[in-house]
């Protein structure tokens, strides 16, 4: 597992937030996480958009990363500098997107209930918690199943791809 | 029994597998797009390894095709180099392409049992055909056109038993919308869903490849229809072998049974913006359309434009109403030309586009403004989907496309004929 600490401020969405509104299809023109990174959200509204700055963690419902197969999405993601997605569900593909290219997630329906906006979180990836600071309340990251560890242990599959050359 | 989980027990060569297991596969056929080839591509570049099989990887420029603009003309032209470099075998440009989920049946890539995975969601389309089909991203299909194999999860499997037969106006986008009402956006992720029933043999193949196309729309892995006469008598008219057709039972069975009698089912609408907010057309707002669009790898196929025209020949589109034709493939085009369809929708008043995925993603070729209202036989009606913001997609069979562009409003095509 990553030996990463990650720190943020938690900023939430809704359920099925889908590939479309984190990457509108237009811009799918490029494939540079910087320049995908500036249209994150933008088929969102704007209260929604505006509010996230680089650093923060997205605190979502169900269904993240629903639709389209773009990778795009997981690239703009990283690209507004996002730095890890908690989500009650994720939808399949994005799931593998966000492994392939290292974008951090956690799926934890309970602490998506209980972290509020604004909240100040600190996400062990290696000891697998979510901290929320401001709440003063921990929560496993349910583990990844060993085989999703190669992949993730590797940073990426391209890498492990390279390792296993 | 789970189809699916057949497939993939034969390819991985193993005597069995569980829902649950990772398991290693062969892939018969590596597909991208416009959108996601670029990005595999790059990532293809840093393996420094060459593609595992031209014959097996399939280029399709169908996006933002004719390129809609420079970046979008950079982005074909670096899939056509890599398609030339690699002499790709089955390379898509121009004349020659088509919505690839259109395309690849028609082209004779498809037999049942085979594995097929391609980045775009909308590959689960394969299923129609018994074969084992689904979307991922760009570094999965870099990964994929180096070594032809990927991982899987072993899904569970729900069964969704069909029995009846559709009336007239209703087809196989009712059916698909009707599940997904019923089921929910994310009621089948990461499962199988499974089409058995008796009411099987009374859906014609294409009505099956829009079913199998939204399966995603609801969350699923793949979808996956029986091989049976119809089925044969398709692949066969093309050219295709469906080979040994084996079914056998594997010991973990579905995970949940849905019972649907297609006879009671009316024409289907999905309201903004998600295709699970489905009502029956008779209880659908009257809301004034600003556009319709007839097409995609989920309507555009013959039989899709040929229903439509059924309803709206001889008559005009509803003033300021813009109704936008396109027919999935060159040769699907070529079809409604003999047919004499192109003719009678340029009478109608129609705007016949060129094979393209264009307005289902708000790429181009119809794109709306703030406030417009699009009735759609596409797939997918998020928010922003055909283009700004504030402008709404709604989601229909074809014929209800065609009544509805008629009087400006969504329209059931019982009222017209």
């Amino acid at each position: 597992m990553e030996n990463t600490v990650v720190e943020g401020v938690a900023k939430r969405l809704g359920d099925h937030v889908n590939t479309d509104v984190i990457i509108p299809a237009t811009y799918l023109v490029s494939t540079d996480y910087c320049e995908l990174g500036k249209h994150f959200l933008e088929g969102l509204d704007e209260t929604s958009r505006s509010k996230f700055k680089p650093g923060d963690i997205v605190v979502a419902g169900k269904n993240f990363g629903s639709g389209s197969s773009r990778e795009h999405a997981a690239l703009a993601i990283k690209g507004a500098g996002i730095s890890c997605v908690i989500a009650s569900s994720f939808a399949r593909i994005f799931f593998r997107n966000a492994i392939n290219v290292g974008l951090p997630i956690c799926e934890s329906p309970v602490a998506v209930k209980s972290i509020m906006e604004g909240d100040s979180l600190r996400i062990d990836l290696s000891r697998g918690t979510i901290e929320n600071i401001t709440g003063n309340v921990s929560f496993p990251i349910p583990p990844y199943p060993d085989f999703l560890l190669g992949i993730i242990d590797a940073g990426g599959l391209i890498n492990l791809l390279l390792e296993q050359k | 029994m789970s189809g699916s989980r057949v497939i993939l027990r034969e390819k991985a060569g193993r005597k069995s597998i569980k829902p649950g297991d990772f398991i290693e596969v062969p892939v018969d056929l590596v597909l991208a797009n416009d959108v996601t080839a670029p990005l595999a591509i790059e990532e293809f570049g840093k393996l420094n390894m060459g593609v595992f099989n031209k014959e097996k990887i399939v280029l399709v420029l169908d996006h933002f095709t004719p390129n809609r603009d420079v970046a979008s003309a950079e982005q074909c032209l670096f899939v056509r180099e890599f398609a030339n470099e690699n002499e790709i075998s089955h390379f898509y440009d121009g004349g020659n392409a088509g919505i690839e989920h259109v395309l690849l049946p028609e082209e004779g890539l498809i037999s049942p049992g085979m594995i097929v995975v391609g980045g775009d969601s909308h590959t689960c389309t394969y299923g129609a055909l018994g074969a084992f089909s689904t979307g991922m991203g760009s570094t999965d299909i870099a990964a994929l056109m180096a070594t032809g194999k990927t991982w899987f999860r072993v899904p569970e499997a729900i069964n969704v038993v069909v029995n009846g037969k559709f009336r007239k106006w209703v087809g196989g986008k009712d059916l698909i919308l009707y599940l997904i009402g019923k089921i929910g956006v994310d009621g089948a992720t990461y499962y199988s869903l499974e089409f058995t029933g008796n009411g099987i043999e009374n859906i014609d193949v294409e009505a099956r490849l829009t079913i199998a196309n939204m399966v995603v729309e609801a969350g699923a892995k793949n979808g996956l229809f029986p091989v049976d006469k119809k089925t044969i008598a398709y692949l066969s008219q093309l050219g295709v072998d469906s080979g040994e057709i084996a079914v056998e039972a594997d010991e973990y069975g579905y995970s949940g049974v849905i019972e649907l009698d297609i006879s009671n089912l009316t024409p289907m609408v999905a309201l903004p913006s998600l295709p699970s907010n489905v009502i029956s057309v008779e209880e659908a707002p009257r809301v004034k359309l600003d556009q319709v669009v007839i097409g995609s790898c989920t309507n555009g196929r013959i039989s899709d434009l040929r229903e439509a025209l059924e309803v709206i020949s001889g008559m005009r589109v509803s003033k300021g109403l813009r109704l936008i034709v396109i027919p999935g493939s060159p040769r699907v085009y070529r079809q409604a030309l003999n047919e004499g369809i192109i003719e009678n929708f340029l009478e109608v008043g129609a705007v016949i586009s060129p094979p393209t995925c264009g307005p289902c993603l708000g790429g181009h070729m119809g794109v709306l403004a703030a406030g417009e209202k699009a009735l759609s036989t596409t797939n997918r009606n998020f928010v922003g989907r055909m283009g700004h913001i504030e402008s709404e997609v709604y989601l229909c069979n074809p014929a209800v496309a065609a009544a509805s562009a008629l009087t400006g409003t969504i329209t059931d095509p019982a009222e017209i004929i």
